[in-house]
Protein backbone atom coordinates (compact mmCIF):
# COMPACT_ATOMS: atom_id res chain seq x y z
CA UNK A 1 0.00 0.00 0.00
CA UNK A 2 1.37 3.21 -0.54
CA UNK A 3 0.61 5.29 2.23
CA UNK A 4 3.74 7.56 1.50
CA UNK A 5 2.22 9.00 -1.29
CA UNK A 6 -0.95 10.69 -0.15
CA UNK A 7 0.86 11.28 3.33
CA UNK A 8 3.34 13.33 1.48
CA UNK A 9 0.49 15.35 -0.31
CA UNK A 10 -1.32 16.21 2.54
CA UNK A 11 2.07 17.18 4.22
CA UNK A 12 2.26 19.43 1.15
CA UNK A 13 -0.85 21.18 1.61
CA UNK A 14 -0.98 21.16 4.86
CA UNK A 15 -4.44 19.55 5.71
CA UNK A 16 -6.08 22.44 4.23
CA UNK A 17 -9.24 22.30 1.13
CA UNK A 18 -7.47 19.84 -0.49
CA UNK A 19 -7.64 17.15 2.41
CA UNK A 20 -11.32 16.76 0.99
CA UNK A 21 -9.94 16.21 -2.72
CA UNK A 22 -8.64 13.06 -1.58
CA UNK A 23 -12.10 11.79 -0.81
CA UNK A 24 -13.37 12.56 -4.59
CA UNK A 25 -11.84 10.12 -7.55
CA UNK A 26 -10.38 11.35 -9.95
CA UNK A 27 -11.39 10.27 -13.09
CA UNK A 28 -8.95 11.33 -16.68
CA UNK A 29 -11.39 11.91 -19.22
CA UNK A 30 -10.18 12.10 -22.94
CA UNK A 31 -11.95 13.42 -25.79
CA UNK A 32 -10.77 15.42 -28.98
CA UNK A 33 -14.29 17.22 -29.07
CA UNK A 34 -14.49 20.69 -27.18
CA UNK A 35 -18.00 20.09 -26.58
CA UNK A 36 -17.90 16.84 -25.35
CA UNK A 37 -15.40 17.55 -23.11
CA UNK A 38 -17.22 20.56 -21.26
CA UNK A 39 -19.98 18.20 -21.05
CA UNK A 40 -18.07 14.86 -19.42
CA UNK A 41 -16.32 17.16 -17.45
CA UNK A 42 -19.81 18.71 -15.85
CA UNK A 43 -21.41 15.24 -15.36
CA UNK A 44 -17.99 14.09 -13.81
CA UNK A 45 -17.98 16.98 -11.26
CA UNK A 46 -21.55 17.05 -10.20
CA UNK A 47 -21.23 13.48 -9.31
CA UNK A 48 -18.57 14.28 -7.21
CA UNK A 49 -15.61 13.03 -9.13
CA UNK A 50 -12.50 15.13 -9.66
CA UNK A 51 -11.84 15.85 -13.07
CA UNK A 52 -8.96 16.14 -15.71
CA UNK A 53 -9.93 16.35 -19.58
CA UNK A 54 -7.27 16.13 -22.10
CA UNK A 55 -7.89 16.21 -25.87
CA UNK A 56 -6.24 13.07 -26.90
CA UNK A 57 -4.73 10.26 -26.07
CA UNK A 58 -0.96 11.56 -26.22
CA UNK A 59 -2.09 13.91 -23.75
CA UNK A 60 -3.44 11.35 -21.33
CA UNK A 61 -0.56 9.27 -21.70
CA UNK A 62 1.71 12.25 -20.73
CA UNK A 63 -0.45 13.19 -18.05
CA UNK A 64 0.33 9.84 -16.58
CA UNK A 65 3.77 10.18 -17.66
CA UNK A 66 3.45 7.03 -20.17
CA UNK A 67 4.71 9.27 -22.64
CA UNK A 68 8.05 10.70 -22.13
CA UNK A 69 11.03 9.15 -20.29
CA UNK A 70 10.09 6.24 -17.95
CA UNK A 71 10.98 8.51 -14.93
CA UNK A 72 7.97 10.51 -15.47
CA UNK A 73 8.63 13.02 -12.72
CA UNK A 74 7.40 15.81 -15.58
CA UNK A 75 5.31 17.43 -12.85
CA UNK A 76 1.66 16.54 -14.15
CA UNK A 77 1.31 13.72 -11.91
CA UNK A 78 0.45 14.83 -8.95
CA UNK A 79 -2.94 13.42 -8.68
CA UNK A 80 -3.44 9.39 -8.71
CA UNK A 81 -6.27 8.45 -11.70
CA UNK A 82 -8.86 6.04 -10.47
CA UNK A 83 -10.72 5.98 -13.58
CA UNK A 84 -10.05 6.66 -17.24
CA UNK A 85 -12.74 7.89 -19.50
CA UNK A 86 -12.16 8.11 -23.29
CA UNK A 87 -13.68 8.64 -26.58
CA UNK A 88 -13.33 5.78 -29.65
CA UNK A 89 -12.69 7.94 -31.86
CA UNK A 90 -10.05 10.60 -32.26
CA UNK A 91 -6.99 11.60 -34.31
CA UNK A 92 -4.19 10.70 -33.77
CA UNK A 93 -4.76 7.90 -31.16
CA UNK A 94 -8.22 6.25 -31.03
CA UNK A 95 -9.66 5.39 -27.39
CA UNK A 96 -8.74 1.71 -28.29
CA UNK A 97 -4.89 2.27 -28.67
CA UNK A 98 -4.71 4.16 -25.22
CA UNK A 99 -6.35 1.32 -24.23
CA UNK A 100 -4.41 -1.13 -24.81
CA UNK A 101 -1.41 1.10 -23.27
CA UNK A 102 -2.64 1.77 -20.29
CA UNK A 103 -2.96 -2.27 -20.33
CA UNK A 104 0.61 -2.70 -21.49
CA UNK A 105 1.58 -0.43 -18.45
CA UNK A 106 2.64 -2.81 -15.17
CA UNK A 107 2.01 0.77 -13.61
CA UNK A 108 -1.38 1.67 -14.81
CA UNK A 109 -3.19 -1.50 -16.25
CA UNK A 110 -5.11 -1.76 -13.31
CA UNK A 111 -6.53 1.92 -13.63
CA UNK A 112 -10.09 0.75 -14.97
CA UNK A 113 -10.72 2.50 -18.53
CA UNK A 114 -14.46 3.37 -19.58
CA UNK A 115 -14.74 3.43 -23.53
CA UNK A 116 -17.35 6.07 -24.93
CA UNK A 117 -18.56 6.18 -28.56
CA UNK A 118 -21.08 7.36 -31.29
CA UNK A 119 -21.06 4.40 -32.97
CA UNK A 120 -22.90 1.60 -31.59
CA UNK A 121 -21.33 -1.57 -33.19
CA UNK A 122 -20.72 -4.49 -31.42
CA UNK A 123 -17.29 -5.81 -32.64
CA UNK A 124 -15.96 -2.64 -31.64
CA UNK A 125 -17.34 -2.99 -28.26
CA UNK A 126 -16.00 -6.52 -28.20
CA UNK A 127 -13.16 -5.77 -28.78
CA UNK A 128 -12.58 -3.14 -26.65
CA UNK A 129 -13.86 -5.67 -24.07
CA UNK A 130 -11.36 -7.76 -24.47
CA UNK A 131 -8.67 -5.19 -24.56
CA UNK A 132 -9.62 -4.73 -20.85
CA UNK A 133 -12.55 -2.48 -21.10
CA UNK A 134 -14.67 -2.10 -18.36
CA UNK A 135 -17.52 -0.62 -19.94
CA UNK A 136 -18.53 0.81 -23.48
CA UNK A 137 -20.82 3.87 -23.09
CA UNK A 138 -22.89 5.31 -26.00
CA UNK A 139 -22.94 8.81 -26.71
CA UNK A 140 -24.16 11.19 -26.07
CA UNK A 141 -23.27 10.19 -22.37
CA UNK A 142 -26.14 10.89 -20.15
CA UNK A 143 -25.69 11.68 -16.13
CA UNK A 144 -26.99 8.05 -15.40
CA UNK A 145 -24.01 6.44 -17.43
CA UNK A 146 -21.30 8.59 -15.55
CA UNK A 147 -23.20 7.45 -11.90
CA UNK A 148 -21.91 4.19 -12.85
CA UNK A 149 -18.84 4.89 -12.92
CA UNK A 150 -18.58 4.33 -9.27
CA UNK A 151 -18.66 0.85 -9.76
CA UNK A 152 -15.32 0.33 -11.05
CA UNK A 153 -13.43 2.69 -9.16
CA UNK A 154 -10.66 1.95 -7.76
CA UNK A 155 -10.74 4.06 -4.46
CA UNK A 156 -7.53 2.18 -2.65
CA UNK A 157 -4.15 4.48 -2.00
CA UNK A 158 -1.13 3.17 -3.70
CA UNK A 159 -3.28 1.05 -6.78
CA UNK A 160 -2.01 3.35 -9.41
CA UNK A 161 1.39 3.61 -7.33
CA UNK A 162 3.03 7.34 -8.32
CA UNK A 163 5.10 7.49 -5.81
CA UNK A 164 5.91 11.03 -6.86
CA UNK A 165 4.87 13.47 -4.19
CA UNK A 166 2.59 15.73 -5.47
CA UNK A 167 4.21 19.02 -5.86
CA UNK A 168 3.20 19.77 -9.08
CA UNK A 169 -0.36 18.98 -8.45
CA UNK A 170 -1.27 22.53 -9.44
CA UNK A 171 0.90 22.15 -12.73
CA UNK A 172 -1.91 19.70 -14.41
CA UNK A 173 -3.46 23.42 -16.17
CA UNK A 174 -0.09 24.34 -18.08
CA UNK A 175 0.59 21.42 -19.50
CA UNK A 176 -3.26 19.98 -20.27
CA UNK A 177 -4.71 21.29 -23.15
CA UNK A 178 -8.11 22.78 -22.57
CA UNK A 179 -8.20 20.93 -19.08
CA UNK A 180 -10.30 23.75 -17.45
CA UNK A 181 -10.85 21.26 -14.29
CA UNK A 182 -8.58 22.46 -11.60
CA UNK A 183 -8.15 19.89 -9.05
CA UNK A 184 -8.17 21.80 -6.33
CA UNK A 185 -11.28 23.46 -6.85
CA UNK A 186 -13.68 22.69 -4.86
CA UNK A 187 -16.15 19.41 -5.21
CA UNK A 188 -19.42 20.75 -6.85
CA UNK A 189 -22.15 20.51 -5.20
CA UNK A 190 -23.62 17.79 -6.16
CA UNK A 191 -26.10 15.68 -4.19
CA UNK A 192 -29.08 18.12 -4.83
CA UNK A 193 -29.23 18.21 -8.30
CA UNK A 194 -27.79 14.72 -9.12
CA UNK A 195 -30.42 13.09 -9.01
CA UNK A 196 -31.55 12.77 -12.45
CA UNK A 197 -35.15 12.61 -12.28
CA UNK A 198 -36.30 9.77 -14.24
CA UNK A 199 -36.17 12.21 -16.91
CA UNK A 200 -34.24 9.86 -19.40
CA UNK A 201 -36.04 6.68 -19.83
CA UNK A 202 -33.94 3.63 -20.17
CA UNK A 203 -33.58 3.96 -23.79
CA UNK A 204 -31.19 1.38 -23.78
CA UNK A 205 -33.58 -1.27 -23.28
CA UNK A 206 -31.76 -4.72 -23.72
CA UNK A 207 -31.51 -5.64 -27.09
CA UNK A 208 -33.34 -8.99 -27.84
CA UNK A 209 -31.11 -12.01 -27.71
CA UNK A 210 -27.63 -10.97 -28.48
CA UNK A 211 -25.37 -13.69 -26.50
CA UNK A 212 -22.85 -12.35 -25.02
CA UNK A 213 -21.36 -12.86 -21.95
CA UNK A 214 -21.46 -9.20 -20.54
CA UNK A 215 -24.24 -8.11 -19.36
CA UNK A 216 -23.73 -4.46 -18.60
CA UNK A 217 -22.65 -2.69 -21.25
CA UNK A 218 -24.77 -4.64 -23.36
CA UNK A 219 -27.33 -3.22 -21.70
CA UNK A 220 -26.53 0.15 -22.39
CA UNK A 221 -26.71 -0.14 -26.29
CA UNK A 222 -29.04 2.06 -28.05
CA UNK A 223 -30.52 0.51 -30.85
CA UNK A 224 -30.43 3.14 -33.64
CA UNK A 225 -31.03 3.30 -37.36
CA UNK A 226 -27.08 3.81 -37.26
CA UNK A 227 -26.65 0.36 -35.74
CA UNK A 228 -23.99 -1.81 -37.41
CA UNK A 229 -22.48 0.89 -39.48
CA UNK A 230 -19.09 0.98 -39.42
CA UNK B 1 -46.17 39.13 -10.18
CA UNK B 2 -48.28 38.88 -13.36
CA UNK B 3 -45.25 39.74 -15.79
CA UNK B 4 -43.14 37.21 -13.97
CA UNK B 5 -45.57 34.63 -14.20
CA UNK B 6 -46.23 35.64 -17.99
CA UNK B 7 -42.88 35.24 -18.71
CA UNK B 8 -42.24 31.72 -17.32
CA UNK B 9 -45.49 30.46 -19.40
CA UNK B 10 -43.77 32.21 -22.58
CA UNK B 11 -40.11 30.14 -21.90
CA UNK B 12 -42.38 26.98 -21.18
CA UNK B 13 -44.62 26.76 -23.97
CA UNK B 14 -41.28 27.83 -26.25
CA UNK B 15 -38.92 24.76 -24.59
CA UNK B 16 -41.67 22.88 -25.22
CA UNK B 17 -42.44 23.43 -29.01
CA UNK B 18 -38.98 22.80 -29.38
CA UNK B 19 -39.26 19.59 -28.18
CA UNK B 20 -42.12 18.99 -30.08
CA UNK B 21 -40.89 20.11 -33.50
CA UNK B 22 -37.75 18.05 -33.15
CA UNK B 23 -35.25 20.70 -32.82
CA UNK B 24 -34.01 19.65 -29.00
CA UNK B 25 -34.37 16.45 -28.02
CA UNK B 26 -34.03 14.53 -24.46
CA UNK B 27 -29.66 15.34 -24.45
CA UNK B 28 -30.73 18.68 -24.10
CA UNK B 29 -32.84 18.04 -20.89
CA UNK B 30 -29.77 16.19 -19.71
CA UNK B 31 -27.82 19.24 -20.25
CA UNK B 32 -29.80 21.44 -18.11
CA UNK B 33 -30.01 19.06 -15.51
CA UNK B 34 -26.53 19.91 -15.07
CA UNK B 35 -27.06 23.39 -14.54
CA UNK B 36 -27.31 24.65 -10.82
CA UNK B 37 -26.12 27.51 -8.73
CA UNK B 38 -22.42 26.73 -8.67
CA UNK B 39 -22.55 26.45 -12.41
CA UNK B 40 -25.58 28.66 -13.44
CA UNK B 41 -24.65 29.54 -17.38
CA UNK B 42 -23.59 25.79 -18.01
CA UNK B 43 -26.06 25.34 -20.87
CA UNK B 44 -25.32 28.82 -22.25
CA UNK B 45 -21.47 27.72 -22.25
CA UNK B 46 -21.70 24.48 -24.09
CA UNK B 47 -24.31 25.48 -26.45
CA UNK B 48 -21.76 28.44 -27.28
CA UNK B 49 -19.12 26.01 -27.98
CA UNK B 50 -21.50 24.43 -30.39
CA UNK B 51 -21.86 27.70 -31.82
CA UNK B 52 -18.33 27.90 -32.31
CA UNK B 53 -17.42 24.68 -33.36
CA UNK B 54 -20.41 24.11 -35.91
CA UNK B 55 -19.51 27.00 -37.62
CA UNK B 56 -15.85 26.13 -37.92
CA UNK B 57 -16.70 22.75 -39.43
CA UNK B 58 -19.26 24.05 -41.74
CA UNK B 59 -16.46 26.21 -42.87
CA UNK B 60 -14.55 23.51 -44.00
CA UNK B 61 -16.89 21.50 -45.26
CA UNK B 62 -17.95 24.30 -47.82
CA UNK B 63 -14.56 24.34 -48.78
CA UNK B 64 -13.43 20.81 -48.67
CA UNK B 65 -16.84 20.17 -50.91
CA UNK B 66 -15.39 22.72 -53.69
CA UNK B 67 -12.02 21.06 -54.30
CA UNK B 68 -11.66 19.67 -57.21
CA UNK B 69 -10.80 16.32 -56.18
CA UNK B 70 -13.22 16.15 -53.05
CA UNK B 71 -11.54 14.40 -50.29
CA UNK B 72 -14.48 12.37 -48.66
CA UNK B 73 -12.69 11.07 -45.69
CA UNK B 74 -12.15 14.56 -44.75
CA UNK B 75 -15.49 15.38 -45.46
CA UNK B 76 -16.62 12.43 -43.33
CA UNK B 77 -14.75 12.88 -40.46
CA UNK B 78 -15.75 17.16 -39.99
CA UNK B 79 -19.49 15.18 -39.88
CA UNK B 80 -18.69 12.97 -37.63
CA UNK B 81 -17.84 15.60 -35.61
CA UNK B 82 -20.62 17.75 -36.12
CA UNK B 83 -22.89 14.70 -35.50
CA UNK B 84 -20.73 14.45 -32.30
CA UNK B 85 -21.57 18.07 -31.09
CA UNK B 86 -25.09 18.44 -32.04
CA UNK B 87 -25.92 14.74 -30.41
CA UNK B 88 -24.39 16.05 -27.23
CA UNK B 89 -26.29 18.97 -26.83
CA UNK B 90 -29.65 17.55 -27.95
CA UNK B 91 -29.85 19.56 -31.74
CA UNK B 92 -31.78 16.52 -32.68
CA UNK B 93 -32.13 17.44 -36.51
CA UNK B 94 -28.74 18.68 -37.55
CA UNK B 95 -27.69 15.02 -35.89
CA UNK B 96 -30.59 13.43 -37.82
CA UNK B 97 -28.84 15.10 -41.13
CA UNK B 98 -25.10 14.12 -40.49
CA UNK B 99 -26.14 10.43 -40.58
CA UNK B 100 -27.45 10.98 -44.08
CA UNK B 101 -24.60 13.17 -44.81
CA UNK B 102 -22.25 10.50 -44.27
CA UNK B 103 -23.72 8.01 -46.31
CA UNK B 104 -23.27 10.12 -49.53
CA UNK B 105 -19.61 10.60 -48.10
CA UNK B 106 -19.31 6.58 -48.53
CA UNK B 107 -21.20 6.46 -51.98
CA UNK B 108 -18.49 9.22 -52.63
CA UNK B 109 -21.24 11.67 -53.76
CA UNK B 110 -20.95 15.60 -54.00
CA UNK B 111 -23.52 16.00 -55.18
CA UNK B 112 -25.26 14.14 -52.32
CA UNK B 113 -22.86 16.05 -49.75
CA UNK B 114 -23.47 19.70 -51.41
CA UNK B 115 -27.42 19.01 -50.92
CA UNK B 116 -26.73 17.75 -47.79
CA UNK B 117 -24.71 20.58 -46.39
CA UNK B 118 -27.02 22.99 -47.78
CA UNK B 119 -29.91 21.40 -45.09
CA UNK B 120 -27.59 21.31 -42.94
CA UNK B 121 -26.65 24.77 -42.39
CA UNK B 122 -30.28 25.22 -42.65
CA UNK B 123 -31.23 23.10 -39.43
CA UNK B 124 -28.11 24.40 -37.77
CA UNK B 125 -29.31 27.72 -38.30
CA UNK B 126 -32.40 26.88 -37.16
CA UNK B 127 -31.83 25.88 -34.04
CA UNK B 128 -29.07 28.31 -33.48
CA UNK B 129 -32.10 30.85 -33.82
CA UNK B 130 -34.45 29.36 -31.64
CA UNK B 131 -31.68 28.18 -29.09
CA UNK B 132 -30.91 31.98 -28.61
CA UNK B 133 -34.11 32.83 -28.56
CA UNK B 134 -34.80 30.25 -25.82
CA UNK B 135 -31.87 32.23 -23.80
CA UNK B 136 -33.17 35.69 -24.26
CA UNK B 137 -36.31 34.45 -22.91
CA UNK B 138 -34.52 32.83 -20.10
CA UNK B 139 -32.79 36.40 -19.29
CA UNK B 140 -35.69 38.49 -19.51
CA UNK B 141 -37.49 36.18 -16.68
CA UNK B 142 -34.60 36.24 -14.76
CA UNK B 143 -34.62 39.79 -14.98
CA UNK B 144 -38.09 40.38 -14.09
CA UNK B 145 -36.90 38.90 -10.66
CA UNK B 146 -38.61 35.22 -11.59
CA UNK B 147 -36.82 31.86 -11.92
CA UNK B 148 -36.16 29.19 -15.15
CA UNK B 149 -38.80 26.52 -14.18
CA UNK B 150 -37.37 23.01 -13.92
Amino acid sequence: MDGNFLVSRRMIDGFDVSSSDSDEAHVLAVDDSLVDRKVIERLLKISSFKVTAVDSGRRALQFLGLDEEKSASVGFDGLKVDLIITDYCMPGMTGYELLKKIKESSTFREIPVVIMSSENVLARIDRCLEEGAEDFIVKPVKLSDVKRLKDYMMREDGVGSENRGGINKRKLQDCCDLSSSEPSNSSSPSSSSSESPSRSPPSSSSPPSIPTPLDSPIRRLKMTTTDLID
Amino acid sequence: MDGVVQLQKQLVDYSASLFDEGILDEQFNQLQQLQDESNPDFVVEVVSLFFEDSERLLNELGKALEQQTVDFKKVDAHVHQLKGSSSSIGAQRVQKLCIGFRNYCEELNTEGCLKCLQQVKHEYSLVKTKLETLFKLERQLIAAGGSIPT
